[in-house]
């Protein structure tokens, strides 16, 4: 990686084509969500509740796997009171031969099983979470907007909100493309991803303000390739360690983290690509200005102190 | 001089990190399967003898007692296992009756030194460890009466106002039959009534004096009101167990008619169970006159001296569905009492009723409504039959000094407790109909064992290969890093531990990113001391400016994640608010150990020797 640093990549150079990148991205993401809309959970759909009553007590991962290799989908399996009476969960729209099927299929595995009960259950999500939740984004999306407009500048504010919407929409959009299942634990990961793509939006605006105010030069392409260049050590050292423990959690987690994990892996490459080429490219988009960056003069002397 | 710290900051890491230590201890002992034992209304339990006999009867049974421990208003009895625990549980609530409520639990098993710190166990979510499943029934029948007596008073009220004279009505069911003097009468009333009422299904029958109208609920009608009573029983019993500050919990319908209420491990299992089924309800009516006919008022005894009884109005001025937020303190003599604040209609109302009536007595009364449980046998089967019941009890009468408003307060309650519960409960609003609990069971975890055991595993890999990376990358300054995070680990598993904040997989996320980020701290960091070395700068020079520089990177990257996390926290609800405690948390720990700890390190090895080239 040593390399690295004395080479400068022309980050800035190539700027139109990430964008066209971007651009088609964002497009194909907001098409799946769109026309295939997302593949939504037993968290939030609601499905199916079987309790059973076995002779001895089953393992719960076979149960598991017998369900799952019928086809079933989003399967939880867990003990209910006593070791051998056992609540499953499935994501199947309600009806009454549900609880019979899945009798049937734990008998065939040979086991002696004896259905107690088949309902349907609601989601877990109440529209009233679901709505606070999304208001709560929100707000929080503005107030962070304010902050970076406070302590940078409004035409960087711009820039990471731009930055955060296309790392989510990408993120959801891959979901909706691959249908692959979008649950609770997604949604806490596409949380995390918002964190780790502001944090890096920030330590690469942080290396681009303080280069520009030292700087004697009014080449903003120049100025920002040096910036992003003298961050990206720090920058493949910090994504490498994330992905590095997201790769293990993809390979050895078990399927109930595994989209948890794709999630947070497609999060972290948009992410880092998106501090640099939607982040800090759309800083020249908007015409930033070495006077955007330099405080109000004498008024609060302060502020130059800043190291 | 440069790299020293004094010696209280070392000092302050020093007792942050031993305090970090001794409150993340706790998490290593594990929980023990135990049945809870509470009066009624949560201020007493039951005494030596009592417990004395239940070690008896469940010697007898062959359950094995690990330990029973009394407290002030609990006991707590442990168990080996969680077929024993259920087995235990019916067997002493069917002994000690409808006085005691009775229900499982997890109990921790901190020891008592450190108990004595206060200090205890995180609790793991419903996903990693389970916790006890409420299944709860929706009381339809009830809810149908309850809807058909509304609309039987707004007739009785439009055919008064249009001076139309009715006899009785009855209620069956889902029908409303009301009898009028003559069928003219009856056929105005049905234009009228069918105009207002569109749920209904009109049927005249008999003639003149047996003239009777007769109206069916259409079986539309009756599946909205279904609906409507189970969604609006969701929407309270979720806003209740929030109260509660249960984190994590589940509530979902089940059925057509019912409503599952999951609780993560080790929580007051009692007082969960008192609220999530409570149905108090508060009603202010004014006290009748002498002279007030006796159809139009209702006598009812005190709460808490039953022989003394007061007549009241049968008109309600505002009940508790009018109450906009509710909170308990205690009054100038040290009682307990409930603070008020009423919507804008309730405020109306109650001004309007109190101005007018100035000296006169207002009581306000207490309804809860209850159901009886006996357990017959029934042809060799057990069969468990509901009877339901209405408690109603004046709690206090006072004399009407001046008009109120929007805000009040009210005394008369027993306990503290009870001041808190019926505050909490005025808060999350009334249930739209009864409920009551069919089942109650532990339930183990919702993602397996094997998919837990690999979750962890996996969560250990990826740390180990963050401490290679970082030893690797970094040498010395990567041991640093690495203690560090290991310390950050520890202070926020304490810190989530002092919280009782709830564990679960999305939290493991929360955790997983803040390491993240403060290992991308450090990088930051070491990274700029580098870079200055490469500049020119001495040894000491470099850490310094190095710390320094990178401080305001960290400083705005960290500052813009927390400012999300609080919002997400303060807004949020259930595992969206989860995820941001653990955020917060890890922000700060993580700004603590990656900044002051590793610089006090860093400074202990290099500060203020000579260094001719620093490993990094």
């Amino acid at each position: 990686m040593k390399s690295l640093v004395n080479r400068q990549l022309d980050f800035m150079g190539r700027r139109r084509v990430a964008f066209a990148i971007s651009g088609l991205m964002l497009l194909v993401s907001i098409a799946a969500l769109l026309f295939q809309q997302l593949n939504l959970g037993l968290d939030f759909t609601g499905g199916t509740l079987v309790e059973v009553r076995y002779a001895v007590a089953p393992s719960l991962d076979a149960v598991r796997q017998v369900l799952e290799g019928a086809g079933f989908r989003d399967v939880s399996v867990q003990t209910f009171g006593a070791s051998t009476e056992v609540l499953i969960r499935l994501q199947q729209a309600f009806d009454p031969d549900v609880g019979e099927q899945v009798v049937n299929l734990l008998r065939n595995a040979g086991d002696e099983v004896e259905l107690v009960r088949a309902e349907f259950v609601g989601a877990q999500v109440g529209d009233q979470l679901r709505d606070q939740s999304g208001m709560g984004l929100l707000v929080a999306l503005g107030i962070v907007m304010l902050y970076v407009a406070a302590r940078f500048q409004y035409k960087f504010a711009i820039g990471a909100l731009l930055a955060l919407l296309h790392d989510v929409i990408i993120v959801v959009g891959l979901f909706a493309l691959f249908q692959w299942e979008f649950d609770l634990t997604v949604l806490a990961a596409l949380l995390a991803v918002i964190g780790y793509s502001l944090n890096d939006t920030i330590v690469v605006y942080d290396r681009i303000r303080e280069t520009i105010r030292k700087s004697r030069i009014d080449d903003m392409p120049t100025i920002f390739n040096e910036a992003i260049n003298m961050t990206l050590s720090r920058t493949l050292a910090t994504s490498g360690t994330t992905l590095l423990v997201l790769l293990a959690l993809l390979l050895l987690g078990g399927d109930m983290i595994h989209f948890f994990a794709i999630a947070l892996i497609a999060g972290v490459v948009v992410g880092t690509f998106s501090s640099i080429y939607v982040a800090a490219a759309l800083l020249l988009a908007v015409k930033l200005d070495r006077e955007d960056l330099i405080p109000p003069k004498k008024e609060d002397p302060e502020v130059e102190e800043l190291p | 001089m440069l790299n020293r710290y004094p010696l209280w900051k070392y000092l302050l890491i020093l007792v942050v990190l031993l305090a970090g230590l001794v409150y993340s201890l706790p998490n290593l002992f594990p929980e023990d399967p135990a049945v809870q034992i509470s009066s009624e209304r949560g201020d007493a339990t039951i005494d030596e003898r009592q417990l004395e006999r239940i070690r008896d009867d469940l010697g007898e049974a062959g359950i094995e007692i690990t330990d029973a421990e009394r407290e002030a208003n609990r006991v707590l009895i442990r168990l080996d296992n969680a077929d024993d625990q259920i087995r235990a549980r019916d067997r002493i609530s069917d002994m000690l009756g409808d006085e005691y409520v009775v229900a499982l639990n997890l109990a921790e098993s901190t020891p008592a030194w450190l108990q004595s710190l206060s200090a205890s166990p995180m609790t793991l979510g419903l996903d990693l460890r389970g916790g006890v499943h409420f299944l709860l029934e929706v009381d339809m029948d009830a809810a149908l009466e309850q809807r058909l007596e509304v609309n039987a008073s707004a007739m009785r009220e439009q055919l008064r106002s249009e001076r139309i004279r009715y006899r009785d009505t009855e209620i069956e069911e889902r029908t409303i039959s009301m009898a009028f003097a003559s069928a003219e009468d009856r056929d105005e009333a049905r234009r009228l009534i069918a105009r207002e009422f569109p749920d209904f299904d009109y049927a005249s029958e008999g003639e003149d004096r047996g003239a009777r109208l007769v109206m069916t609920m259409t079986d539309q009608a009756v599946n909205e009101l279904q609906d409507y009573a189970i969604n609006q029983n969701l929407t309270t019993l979720r806003n209740r167990v929030n109260e509660l500050g249960v984190a994590e919990p589940l509530v979902q319908r089940q059925g057509p008619n019912r409503i599952v209420v999951e609780l993560p491990g080790v929580q007051d299992t009692v007082a969960a169970k008192r609220i999530v089924g409570a149905t108090a309800n508060l009603e202010f009516r004014l006290e009748a006159r002498p002279d007030t006919p006796d159809s139009e008022t209702e006598t009812f005894p005190f709460r808490n001296q039953e022989s003394r009884s007061a007549d009241l109005m049968r008109d309600v001025i505002i009940s508790g569905d009018s109450v906009s937020n509710a909170n308990h303190s205690f009054d100038e003599n040290g009682r307990p009492q409930v603070n008020i604040d009423l919507d804008g209609t309730g405020g109306t109302l109650m001004n309007r009723a109190t101005r007018t009536n100035i000296g006169r007595n207002m009581a306000v009364l207490f309804i809860e409504h209850k159901t009886r449980e006996t357990t017959k046998t029934v042809d060799g089967e057990e069969v468990v039959e509901r009877e339901p019941y209405t408690e109603r009890g004046i709690i206090s009468l006072a004399t009407i000094q001046s008009a109120l408003g929007n805000s009040f307060r009210i005394t008369g309650l027993d306990s503290p407790t009870e001041a808190a519960e019926l505050a909490l409960l005025l808060r999350s609003g009334s249930l739209a109909a009864p409920i009551y609990f069919v089942q109650e069971r532990t339930i183990g975890p919702s993602l397996g064992a094997e998919n837990i055991e690999r979750g962890i595993m996996s969560v250990q890999i990826g740390l180990l290969l963050v401490v290679l990376f970082m030893l690797v990358r970094y040498k010395v300054f990567g041991v640093f890093a690495n203690v560090a995070l290991a310390l950050n680990l520890t202070l926020l598993v304490a810190a989530m531990s002092l919280l009782g904040a709830t564990l679960t997989l999305p939290g493991i996320a929360g955790i997983v990113l803040t390491l993240g980020m403060a290992v991308d701290a450090n990088v930051l960091i070491f990274e700029r001391i580098r870079e200055e070395l490469r500049e020119g700068l001495s040894v000491q020079q470099a850490i310094h400016a190095g710390y320094e520089r990178a401080f305001t990177s960290i400083i705005d990257a960290n500052i813009t994640t927390l400012l999300v996390a609080v919002i997400l926290f303060s807004i949020g609800t259930g595992p969206v608010k989860g995820f941001a405690v653990t955020l917060s948390l890890g922000i700060i720990t993580s700004l603590f150990t990656a900044l002051m700890v590793t610089r006090a390190m860093v400074n202990l090895t290099y500060g203020g020797k000579p260094v001719k080239k620093l490993w990094i």
